[in-house]
């Protein structure tokens, strides 16, 4: 076994670590951080793999590739750093909520008017409430 | 350099000038939505000058920079890309002016600022346009990978502007799901450059076989491209991500961000892994067959507007995938009606979402069952839902009855019955969720609404939109001939024209 392919199995190892964390833990960190691990596995395989035969020098352009992918990696990460705290303070806790696509109704169904009719006639505040919501920035 | 017309220059205006246009909109927030209008519409004119350069040159590569493959990175354009961005700039065009509206200041901020989701919504909507593009005109499949983590950056930062908690949920599912299904593309990078020592999908093309790891190149990579397409069963992230964004961001995702990976697939499908006698094509077809059903009656029993059409993208996503297994023998016209597909769903579905905007605007909610007589308030809106739902149903004479005839015609006649009575089935459960929705905008409500005023660009852009789906309908004649310059489907088929029936008239050949 040479170097290079004992990197790419390495990596092709982590790939198989970070997804099965990505899997089994709740926390957004530590799906976050599985994500990572994952990442890296796959840098690992295209750095490992770089050298194409065993004679040859290792190539460049997939050290070059690696670069943009950890570019393309840290801004993801923000990315979701900044959407994870968000999660945790609007919903409690920095995990994802699981009843898929059964989401809360944007406001409880009005009950029947006891007298005259409630219904007003348009304005502006009968805009939807996801405007007025937070927004991922603070003003 | 200013480009002349039909110049190649275009190209690259189509991925400069929505990245340009992002990054004054958001250091400019004051004139932030007229700089990001402007973009717009110029981002959409750039496309026009690409169609006579296209019928008079045929399929083009651009060295960016003078540099070729494999040491530059190259641009291509071809009939495939040319019908991705024009389906781009027309949704993009009507989605603008729809947000210009709908993302009005609620309540006006008092200092004369854009409020915040007006604000941030611009720039990173035109930086999607800009990824969008680049995405279709890439050629060099690093170059796509790059394209694909900003059109999902760009993607899940929009689905989360709204700021809920459903909608903070969504996006952060989606933003998991998305990177993952990148690094599983990368992983195929590379696996492919391993292989084959050379990025440039032509370069590629000639030199790919039929080796071991040319097979795990294309699981890897279809893997993650079906995760960012939501085939089923890897769709779970879509409904609460589309449902949870606000409309315009729904409109956009729906009809194109998850088309762009097809579109990726469908690209790396054609001119790499075609010849890979692999199986999984029949996979792709049956996976496609139960998310037709599954998405259809997902959306049937749903009681939320959104979260009905978000399912029916889950469903109508299933018969681009049917495409894979029926081209084998289909050929050509097989993948032009999976594209045509593509292209009616992304109007129709666009201008449903469009609608469902409005219908929040105008009723502070969107649950399915108090819609309330909105036919009298609302007609054009309710005009352009059911516009949009002939063609998601696949009524004639829409462009999604184009699509799906020639499907159901392919089935035929390789006796796969299975795929034929799915896509029947599935036609019949759009129609009654589609009816299901209309039947209540007719119907009284036990409680009166409350009812908000809803700007008239909101209402004409989604008929807009809901008319360009049935328009399609007639343009098989024009748009076969360009889809097929560049010959992206492989061989010629023998007679696109008598697929079609005589009804439309046969294709008219472009000069050639």
């Amino acid at each position: 076994m040479t170097p290079a392919s004992l990197y790419a199995l390495v990596g092709v190892g982590l790939i198989v670590l970070g997804l099965y964390a990505l899997s089994v833990h709740a926390h957004l960190l530590r799906k976050l951080l599985a994500f990572n691990v994952t990442g890296s596995g796959v840098f690992l395989v295209l750095v490992g793999l770089a050298r194409r035969t065993p004679a040859a020098a290792a190539d460049p352009v997939p050290q070059a590739m690696v670069l943009t992918g950890i570019v393309v990696a840290v801004a993801a990460t923000a990315l979701a750093v900044v959407l994870m705290l968000r999660v945790q303070a609007t919903c409690g806790r920095a995990a994802l909520n699981d009843d898929l696509g059964t989401l809360e109704p944007l406001q409880p169904p009005p009950t029947p008017p006891a007298g005259g009719p409630a219904a007003s006639a348009g304005s502006a505040e009968g805009a939807p409430p996801a405007l007025t919501g937070t927004t991922a920035h603070a003003p | 350099m200013i480009p002349n017309l039909a110049s190649p220059g275009w190209a690259v205006a189509l991925i400069f000038i929505p990245l340009l246009g992002a990054m004054l909109a958001f250091l400019l927030p004051r004139i932030g939505v007229t700089l990001g209008l402007l973009a717009a519409v110029l981002t959409a004119g750039s496309v026009l000058p690409l169609l006579p350069m296209l019928a008079a040159h045929g399929a083009t590569n651009i060295r960016i920079g003078g540099w070729g493959a494999p040491l530059g990175i190259e641009l291509s354009i071809d009939g495939l890309t040319m019908a991705m961005l024009a389906m781009t700039a027309l949704v993009g065009i009507a989605v603008s002016a729809y947000a210009t509206c709908y993302l009005r200041p609620v309540p006006s901020r008092p200092d004369g600022q854009p409020d915040l989701q007006q604000r941030h919504f611009w720039p990173l909507w035109l930086v999607l346009w800009a990824a969008l593009n680049a995405l279709f005109l890439s050629s060099d499949i690093f170059n796509l990978y790059v394209t694909l983590e900003l059109l999902g950056l760009a993607a899940v930062a929009l689905t989360a502007l709204s700021g809920g908690a459903d909608a903070l949920n969504g996006a952060m599912r989606y933003l998991l799901v998305s990177l993952l299904g990148s690094l599983g593309y990368l992983l195929g990078v590379a696996l492919l450059y391993h292989a084959y020592g050379t990025l440039d999908l032509g370069l590629l093309a000639l030199r790919v076989g039929d080796e071991t790891v040319t097979r795990a190149a294309l699981g890897a990579m279809t893997a993650g491209l079906l995760v960012k397409t939501a085939l089923f069963p890897l769709h779970f992230w879509l409904p609460p991500a589309h449902a949870s964004a606000s409309a315009p961001v729904s409109a956009l995702l729906s009809a194109l961000v998850v088309k762009a990976s097809f579109y990726l697939l469908l690209r790396l499908w054609l001119t790499l892994f075609g010849d890979l006698d692999s199986g999984l094509a029949t996979l792709l077809g049956v996976l496609g067959a139960i998310a037709i059903l599954w998405g259809s009656i997902q959306a049937l029993r749903q009681a939320r507007l959104k979260l009905l059409i978000a399912y029916s993208t889950v469903a109508q996503i299933g018969y681009l995938f049917l495409a894979f297994p029926l081209a084998a023998t289909g050929g050509a016209v097989v993948w032009g009606a999976a594209v045509y597909l593509v292209l009616s769903h992304a109007l129709a579905k666009a201008a449903m979402f469009l609608t469902a905007g409005s219908l929040l605007r105008f009723g502070a909610h969107d649950r399915i069952a108090d819609l309330d007589r909105v036919v009298h308030r609302l007609p054009i809106t309710i005009g352009a839902f059911t516009l949009a739902g002939v063609s998601i149903m696949g009524l004639p004479p829409s462009g999604g009855f184009i699509g799906k005839w020639l499907l159901l015609q392919a089935a035929f006649s390789q006796g796969r019955w299975g795929l034929a009575l799915v896509m029947l089935a599935g036609g019949l459960l759009a129609a009654a969720y589609v009816f299901k929705v209309i039947g209540y905008a007719f119907t009284p409500a036990v409680v009166p609404h409350q009812a908000g005023l809803v700007p008239p660009t909101m209402e004409w852009t989604a008929l807009a939109l809901g008319a360009g789906a049935i328009l399609l309908g007639f343009a098989w004649p024009l748009l076969w001939p360009l889809l097929e310059i560049g010959m992206p489907f492989g061989a010629l088929a023998p007679d696109p024209g008598a697929a079609v029936g005589p009804w439309l008239g046969g294709p008219r050949i472009l000069a050639p």
